[in-house]
């Protein structure tokens, strides 16, 4: 197949001479701590009432305050959601770091900065807004704490007036996150009005980028990952949660209690329907999980990394003695304390394969908050349906950025409880062996500890057991037993959410991607068919085990990237297990940088590597 | 020929027998320590009329853990990973909290591996009976010292242990344990009373039980052995108790000779002066008691602490009289209209 060449004079993807309009990125470089937050929020949400897609990305230090921290919003008339490589307008609060910002811009970009920072003699290929922030702010309010936060809310103004964000939209956003504060509103207000007044008076507007109102998000909405997979969670009837403070995973658990608290308070007599427990580490966060899980309350936990590691030995035990739970990984760069807040697709390995002994587990990957939400009661059903540990492995760019989304179906499915006897079921069948094979899928049946049946007790252990639960250190005892878990391996394969798989007329490659790294490969479609003509098949994979549709897909194609976040490629290792005569068609796409994977880097390692150009990238 | 009736099976107030509170024959060393205090695990469900459906056995790795098997075969049982008996056993407890938990755990489980569940346990007054089965070994991995053994003592290998040992009563009771109490394996007439109290606590009970491993740490001179507890046993009081399903008959004492305490189900647990005169409701006198006789090498047994009021976990987490694993789909799963509002602030 032949690689069309990139024409030259279109390197850097627009350059900004006409205008360009609702296509743009903005970053905005703040340090931690200062109080952003809220005016980055209402700058995003400004821009998406104006109906514009958006996704908002929060590049931050592991760090309270005082530390430099980016965000970045992305506006994107064709929603594209991914991170963007480039950056068009800076907007240059950090004194810090202000200078190794606007080094980074390409030529043409645009330099909103706080006047007395004088980035204007650095380079002279850039647009500079010099602007008195806190002077501005000064107008407002003298506490001299209040006038940096002030400040923030400045370059909102003035960042809409050059782009052309209505000033009504401006307001109806602060209106909404300072949530009838109406001291906070006001002042917000105004200072924003005095940023976008200060542009009018004292500049005019030298750059292209431009927004547009257009009606591409009615009746969308803004979450992050970590609350659509609390959302998932309540609407799968969680009841027992449980979970150790750790970013990305935190906010996860934070939002669950404000839900459950909100929506899960029991009206008749006012009890709460949950239990949610921050314990004192991980391994009692989990062994809380599995103790709930065994007496049959839907159990769950939420953690990063090291938490993860952690459970490692009371997986196993879930895993061997067959009780459900949902763990919730949100990856972050390790190994160890790595970058904290930096995101990876790292711990596939380690979700697999954790715990000692032969091990397999599930693992579903959402790669939406769409699917946060959907995936995180998909996974309840199959931990109970299963009877084993199931991981759901966000990471901390879905987790943690801002996606906009269509709204989340309400569950339609009742509850799947899976395979549960209760005393009239042990009276009628007059047996039960805890650990028997009856339905030939490997899944046994149980009884939940309180049935009132003398047929309904039995010994749980992680030490080797027989169908009846006995203790047994007999060979073929544990032989059988590990065989029938290798047979549930199988019966998962089938119950567990299917890759999606786009096949294209003419495609001879094919891209394999899994979680966040999806909102890249779509965009990085358009960039392959658009700049050089090549089209491509693509699979993503929603879970662990592996689908057999994986072995299929890359049987047809002539060979498959597989692009991941982290770097030796680890489900590119585990489909190579799987395809045994395909292995040679393998190539890896490795992105581990900690920043979200974008669609440039995929679009030009694949060409490169179609072009023969990269095989040491492309390993 | 008069034919004699035979004679009537002796059972409880559910018209069990203690057949019923039975277990599985155990394989721990004839004379273990463990295997009397199963009995007396038996003996006192038995006499509580426990249904033994409800019961939840919780155990961590080791000899003393093992025993659930031992005891209450018609039981659920879980028998989880080394010293993290707590947490399965406060998940299993938030689930369903009609059941009766009762974990056992060793001294090794407990304190050594296991000490940061077990605080964190204590602090949140988790319903549930705990017992240490305090041996000061690790008897499954072959005698090995734990983190109660005995200064000075030695190893079969010569290992000699010098780090002072851990007094699992004064632990539980500054972590906050509303139920504290330490008996001998040896002892049925004091360990049934206090394991009978502890089933009529609403919070968590730990017992503290010496329980000589007659293989590893039996020999002269061990503050573990049969010998040393019977020698130097100081009772704190002679305990009897009144459960709450039968009437109670008066007795006259003399003035101050009596203590009662009413549990949180209307049992009574009477104690009855032997040579001082001990309020077990003072939590600073039971610290001070225990300091006391530690240094005086006294192995104090008896009711160290109760505070038969203290709100459990359950209550403040604001749980439902219903186990949370009985929850019907209604009331697990909110409305159409609460996702409708989750997402119209997201909007
Ligand atoms: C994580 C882990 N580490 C070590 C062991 C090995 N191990 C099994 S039992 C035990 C000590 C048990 O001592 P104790 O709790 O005092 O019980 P005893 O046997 O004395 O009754 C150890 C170290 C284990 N099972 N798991
Ligand atoms: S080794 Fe010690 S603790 Fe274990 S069963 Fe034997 S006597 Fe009991
Ligand atoms: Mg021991």
């Amino acid at each position: 197949m032949s690689v069309q060449t990139r024409p030259q004079e279109d390197l850097s993807p627009k350059k900004p001479d006409g205008e360009i309009v609702n296509d743009f990125s903005i970053e905005v470089a703040t340090v931690n701590g200062s109080g952003s937050q809220s005016s980055n929020n209402v700058l995003m949400r400004a821009i998406f009432q104006m109906g514009i897609p958006i996704s908002g990305k929060n590049l931050f230090p592991s760090n309270i305050a005082g530390l430099p921290t980016w965000f970045t919003i992305r506006a994107s008339k064709d929603g594209y959601m991914a991170r963007k490589k480039e950056i068009d307008i800076l907007i240059a609060m950090n004194p810090e770091t202000a200078r190794e910002d606007v080094e980074n811009l390409e030529p043409g970009r645009v330099v909103i900065y706080n006047e007395k920072l004088n980035l204007s003699k650095i380079r002279d290929d850039l647009v500079y807004y010099p602007i008195p922030f806190s002077n501005l702010a000064g107008e407002v309010v003298q506490d001299a704490r209040l006038k940096k936060l002030i400040a923030n809310i400045v370059y909102v103004g003035s960042a809409a007036e050059l782009l052309g964000i209505e000033m009504a939209e401006v307001e109806l956003a602060i209106a909404k996150w300072f949530k009838g504060k109406q001291k906070a509103i006001d002042l917000n207000i105004q200072a924003a009005h005095l940023g976008a007044q200060y542009i009018r008076d004292n500049l005019t507007k030298r750059d292209p980028f431009r927004v547009q109102r257009m009606d591409k998000t009615k009746g969308k909405m803004i979450i992050d990952g970590n609350s659509a997979c609390a959302l998932g969670s309540m609407f799968a009837g969680v009841s027992v949660m449980t979970w150790y403070p750790i970013t990305p995973a935190s906010s996860l658990g934070e939002a669950l209690a404000d839900y459950m608290g909100r929506y899960r308070i029991d009206p008749e007599t006012g009890k709460a329907t949950f239990a949610i427990v921050q314990a004192e580490d991980e391994l009692a966060a989990l062994g809380m999980a599995i103790g709930a899980g065994w007496a049959g309350a839907r159990a769950m936990t939420a953690t990063s990394g090291p938490g993860i590691s952690l459970m490692a030995e009371f997986v196993g035990l879930a895993y061997f003695t067959e009780v459900p739970v949902v763990i919730f990984n949100v990856q972050r760069i390790g190994p160890s304390t790595g970058l904290p807040t930096r995101t990876s697709q790292g711990d596939i390995f380690s979700l697999h394969y954790l715990s000692h002994g032969d091990t397999k587990h599930v693992v579903l990957f959402p790669a939406s908050v769409t699917e946060c939400f959907e995936l995180s009661i998909h996974a309840f059903d199959l931990a109970e349906r299963l009877q084993q540990p199931v991981f759901v492995a966000s990471d901390l760019d879905l987790g943690m950025n801002n996606w906009m989304t269509d709204p989340f179906d309400y569950p339609e499915k009742p509850l799947d409880r899976g395979k549960v006897l209760s005393a009239e079921d042990l009276e009628r069948l007059g047996e039960f062996a805890r650990y028997k094979d009856v339905d030939g899928d490997g899944i046994p049946y149980r009884t939940l500890p309180g049935t009132d049946h003398p047929l309904a007790a039995y010994f749980t252990r992680g030490s080797g057991h027989d169908e009846q639960a006995e203790y047994s250190e007999r060979p073929e005892d544990y032989e059988k037993l590990m065989d029938r878990l290798a047979k549930k391996c199988e019966t998962a394969k089938k119950l567990v959410p299917q890759s999606v798989i786009q096949y294209t007329d003419g495609a001879e490659i094919g891209v394999i991607a899994y979680g966040s790294t999806d909102v890249a490969m779509r965009e990085c479609q358009e960039q392959l068919r658009n700049e050089y003509g090549i089209a491509i098949n693509y699979l993503r994979i929603r879970a662990l085990p592996l689908a057999e549709d994986v072995k299929e897909f890359v049987s047809r194609c002539k060979c498959a990237y597989v692009v991941e976040q982290n770097r030796d490629g680890q489900i590119g290792d585990l489909i190579k297990l799987e395809v045994e005569n395909d292995q040679g068609k393998i190539r890896k796409v490795l992105h581990y940088k900690g920043i979200p994977i974008d669609a440039r880097f995929i679009t030009d390692q694949v060409v490169a590597c179609e072009k023969g150009e990269m095989e040491s990238s492309c390993r | 020929m008069s034919v004699s009736a035979p004679k009537p099976k002796r059972v409880n107030r559910l018209g069990l027998t203690m057949i019923d509170y039975r277990g599985e024959p155990s394989t721990l060393c004839s004379g273990c320590g463990h295997d009397a205090i199963s009995s007396q695990i038996m003996k006192s469900f038995y006499e509580m009329g426990v249904n033994p459906h409800r019961v939840a056995k919780m155990s961590g790795i080791g000899c003393s853990s093992k025993t659930p098997a031992y005891f209450l075969s018609n039981s659920h049982a879980f028998n989880g990973v080394h010293g993290r008996m707590p947490s399965l056993a406060t998940g299993a407890v938030l689930a369903n909290r009609k059941l009766v938990c009762i974990g056992v755990s060793g001294d090794g489980d407990t304190v050594s591996i296991g000490l940061g569940q077990f605080c964190h346990l204590l602090r949140r007054n988790v319903p549930m009976i705990y017992i240490i089965e305090n041996n000061g070994v690790y008897g499954l991995t072959k005698g090995q010292f734990s983190a109660t053994a005995d200064p000075g003592s030695k190893l079969k290998t010569g290992v000699v242990n010098d780090l002072p040992p851990i007094d699992c009563c004064t632990l539980a009771i500054e972590m906050g344990c509303s139920y504290v109490a330490r008996s001998y394996a040896g002892d049925p007439k004091q360990l049934v009373p206090l394991l009978q109290g502890a089933l009529s606590h609403s919070g968590t009970s730990m017992l503290d039980v010496l329980s000589p491993c007659v293989t590893f740490n039996n020999h002269q001179g061990s503050t573990k052995s049969y010998r040393w507890a019977k020698e130097h046993e100081e009772l704190l009081h002679q305990i009897d108790f009144v459960p709450h399903f039968e009437p109670i008959e008066t007795v006259v004492y003399e003035e101050g000779e009596l203590r009662e305490v009413e549990m949180h189900d209307g049992s009574r647990i009477r104690l009855r002066k032997v040579d001082r005169d001990y309020n077990p409701t003072d939590r600073d006198a039971a610290l001070r008691m225990l300091n006391e006789t530690r240094d005086s090498g006294e192995f104090l047994t008896g009711l160290i602490y109760v505070n038969p009021v203290a709100e459990n976990f359950l209550d403040l987490l604001n749980l439902p009289d219903t186990a949370l694993a009985a929850l019907p789909q209604e009331k697990l799963r909110p409305g159409r209209e609460a996702l409708e509002e989750a997402m119209q602030g997201l909007m």
